[in-house]
């Protein structure tokens, strides 16, 4: 039986600046910042109150994993707005909307009342899209 | 109209917030948060606290050392972190982290130490096998 998840991928274009975008917009912790070597970097990030759960920010890059076709073809559609890579939950939505917005971070939606709490829509600098959330208790 | 009141009732103490996080290495206190929100110190801290949790000084504190987990893993001294995260005295920033991490500053400094010495020497180590092999990465 699965228990639990303990690393999880958001593919990133660029790793400088979604360091700045997860740790000094977002408040989230680094958890491990390695350099692989040839450029290379493992760089896992973790929620503030979530301190198990690792985030991959993982770069598309041409290499082992990536060929250039999909590199190009992934880089456009992240950019494009494709992917939806997760739902992050808050205490207080409104202040947390609030403090992102002057932080720059670029919503699609407000925060909106929905049938299980209130919901805004938000990018990160790639342009992976994330859902907000303020659950009712 | 509520609705509008309460953006800016939110907004003046989002800005507050944000003030601690960007000041925290001052000596601030109550009374320039407080002020950063227009608001009288006792209603200031109520919703502040409704808001996050925390009164603004608990927050202050948490700002604090957390900087300072950060600045001890970088390498620099307690005397030179205490400064820097706004406290006057060494020996209460010790006692404060202590009261707050369950461990002095040098003890925490120490296993930040071999972290990042063992990251450096073998970053595999901290990598899942899975995402090191799609990556090409090996010993």
């Amino acid at each position: 039986m699965i228990s639990r998840i303990t690393h999880t991928c958001i593919y990133v274009l660029n790793q400088d600046s979604a360091y700045d975008f997860y740790v000094n917009k977002l408040g989230f912790k680094v958890h491990t910042d390695a350099p692989m070597g040839e450029g290379a970097r493992w760089l896992t990030v973790t929620p503030p109150e979530q301190p198990e759960l690792e985030i991959t920010l993982f770069l598309i890059a041409e290499g082992a994993m990536f060929d250039k076709e999909t590199v190009q073809t992934m880089t456009a559609l992240i950019k494009k707005g494709t992917f939806g890579a997760a739902v992050f939950t808050c205490h207080d939505i409104m202040a947390t909307y609030e403090e992102l917005k002057a932080k720059g971070v670029i919503f699609k939606k407000q925060p909106t009342k929905e049938f299980y709490g209130f919901e805004a829509l938000f990018l990160d600098d790639s342009g992976n899209w994330f859902s907000l959330a303020q659950m009712e208790a | 109209m509520e609705q509008f009141e309460k953006i800016y009732l939110y907004q003046r103490i989002v800005r507050a917030k944000l003030f601690i996080d960007d000041h925290y290495a001052d000596p601030i206190d109550l009374n320039n948060i407080a002020g950063q929100a227009h608001f009288s110190k006792y209603h200031f801290i109520r919703l502040f606290k409704s808001i996050y949790g925390k009164t603004p000084n608990h927050y202050l504190i948490k700002i604090r050392m957390d900087n300072a987990k950060i600045l001890l893993a970088k390498g620099y001294s307690v005397v030179e972190t205490s400064l820097m995260v706004g406290f006057d005295s060494p020996t209460s920033f010790t006692a404060m982290f202590k009261k707050m991490a369950g461990q002095t500053p040098s003890t925490f400094q120490r296993e930040q130490v071999i972290k990042r010495k063992a990251i450096q020497e073998n970053p595999l180590l901290f990598v899942p096998n899975c995402f090191a092999e799609t990556h090409g990465w090996s010993k």
